[in-house]
């Protein structure tokens, strides 16, 4: 079990990526100071504690640099092991939950970032790739509770971001979450009833202002 | 007792070769299926339906994909000569660097764009590649593998700089990985090299050099 050394998230309210940090975090109840970075003008902190990316989030734990959202995920989950664990115990079931985790990244962050920052004439593969990631996602689901089973894990903290993000996403790339993902949306609101994800997620209406401020910066219109 | 152990795999594939190098340093057997990557068999479609791709780890009967994630796998199941440390930031610094060189739209990228591109926009990623190179040069420092003093996940990961690199090099008539700016990528190279599990299933450079050449020449010729 990690001690009791100085936890600080380098953190932008508005990332999904940050968002699966705080989750896991609050599910292994840990405390942390979070600080929130102005992507514009980027800490110092920020700089030297992910010089090859100089992205966030990062997590800084006893002055050492954890980076990479799932990688930090996994980070917190071998650090605090006594309690909440967010992947499965056998090895299968931890590569099938990291396949999907891997998965989120890609067809569903990855591609839903390219639905408000790409005109509207390039979004139709996005908006084609984005869908039917939500499709395969829904399948995957099925009828559990939550992807990880009875228990919410790695897959669960990875996707459940897309619950602020969602409206953005439906409006940037026309459909309706409730007709593609129905089961998704149901799976998200359960996921709203834990506390950790209810006091991680920002509201869905201020992602949206924050993104179409976006556009107007990098003249999208 | 034997276990099942089979790896869904294409000879040229760096991906693939991830695979195959973690199975025998850890001494394990394994059976391989060769893919004709143009024509995929029915078993890796049913294995791999969402990306479709090689390699793919097959124990028990029950499929994992993406190499990365079988590397990890590997290492859960396997216990010897481990290729992960024990210490959960050392592993957090080495998924990390794995990621690094996994990632398709980075400066990994740029290194393999650098050898099917040509005028400025081979100049373009000549230069994110040669920011990608000094990066792994500046982790390499003070240490004999990524790994520390044995071949770790992530110099698996690594592999294709130490092999596929130079042959794309080759292809293209470019000079990317230089011993004055990256000794420590070159010494790295050698030392990679010279491990017995590297070299047994590494596919031999002529053939690579002709696959490469061969799509060098597809890919000009389609202008």
């Amino acid at each position: 079990m990690a001690e009791t050394k100085e936890l600080v998230l380098l953190n932008c309210w508005a990332s999904p990526y940050g968002m699966r940090c705080r989750i896991a975090l609050a599910e292994k109840r840990v405390e942390y100071e979070h600080k929130d970075e102005n992507l514009m003008e980027k800490s110092p902190l920020l700089l030297q504690s992910n010089p090859v990316h100089k992205k966030i989030p990062v997590l800084v734990h006893g002055g050492k640099p954890v980076c990479e959202s799932l990688v930090i995920v996994q980070y917190v989950d071998e650090a605090w092991p006594d309690r909440a664990p967010l992947l499965p115990a056998d090895a299968y079931g931890r590569a099938q939950a990291r396949f999907w985790a891997d998965f989120v990244d890609k067809k569903i962050f990855e591609c839903g970032t390219k639905l408000w920052m790409l005109k509207k004439e390039a979004q139709g593969a996005a908006k084609k790739e984005f869908t039917e990631g939500l499709k395969l996602l829904e399948g995957e689901l099925g009828e559990k509770k939550y992807f990880g089973g009875d228990t919410f894990g790695f897959v669960d903290v990875a996707l459940v971001p897309l619950m602020a993000w969602f409206r953005t996403f439906e409006s940037f790339g026309s459909f309706i979450a409730e007709t593609e993902a129905p089961k998704l949306v149901a799976w998200g609101k359960r996921c709203m009833e834990r506390e950790s994800v209810a006091m991680s997620l920002p509201d869905p209406g201020k992602v949206y202002e924050f993104v179409c401020f976006m556009r107007k910066m990098l003249g999208l219109g | 007792m034997a276990e099942e152990v089979k790896v869904f795999r294409s000879w040229g594939s760096p991906f693939s070769y991830r695979v195959e190098l973690a199975l025998r340093l850890k001494g394990v057997a394994y059976e391989y299926i060769e893919e004709d990557l143009s024509n995929k068999s029915t078993l890796l479609l049913e294995y791999n339906p969402v990306h479709k791709k090689v390699p793919v780890l097959l124990h028990h009967g029950k499929p994992i994909a993406e190499s990365l994630l079988i590397l990890e796998y590997i290492e859960e199941t396997w216990q010897e000569n481990p290729i992960l440390p024990k210490d959960p930031r050392e592993r957090a610094v080495a998924r990390f660097w794995c990621r690094f060189l996994d990632d398709k739209v980075s400066e990994m990228f740029a290194l393999w764009m650098s050898c099917w591109t040509e005028g400025e926009t081979q100049q373009n990623f000549m230069e994110q590649a040669k920011e990608c190179l000094h990066l792994l040069e500046e982790e390499l420092k003070g240490k004999k593998f990524f790994g520390g003093d044995s071949i770790g996940m992530v110099d698996i990961a690594a592999s294709s700089i130490a092999h596929w690199l130079g042959v794309l090099e080759e292809v293209a008539g470019i000079s990317l990985l230089d011993e004055e700016k990256y000794p420590n990528l070159c010494k790295w190279t050698e030392e990679f090299l010279k491990s017995d599990a590297v070299m047994e299933c590494l596919p031999k450079r002529a053939n690579l050099l002709a696959l490469f050449q061969t799509r060098k020449q597809a890919i000009s010729s389609v202008k």
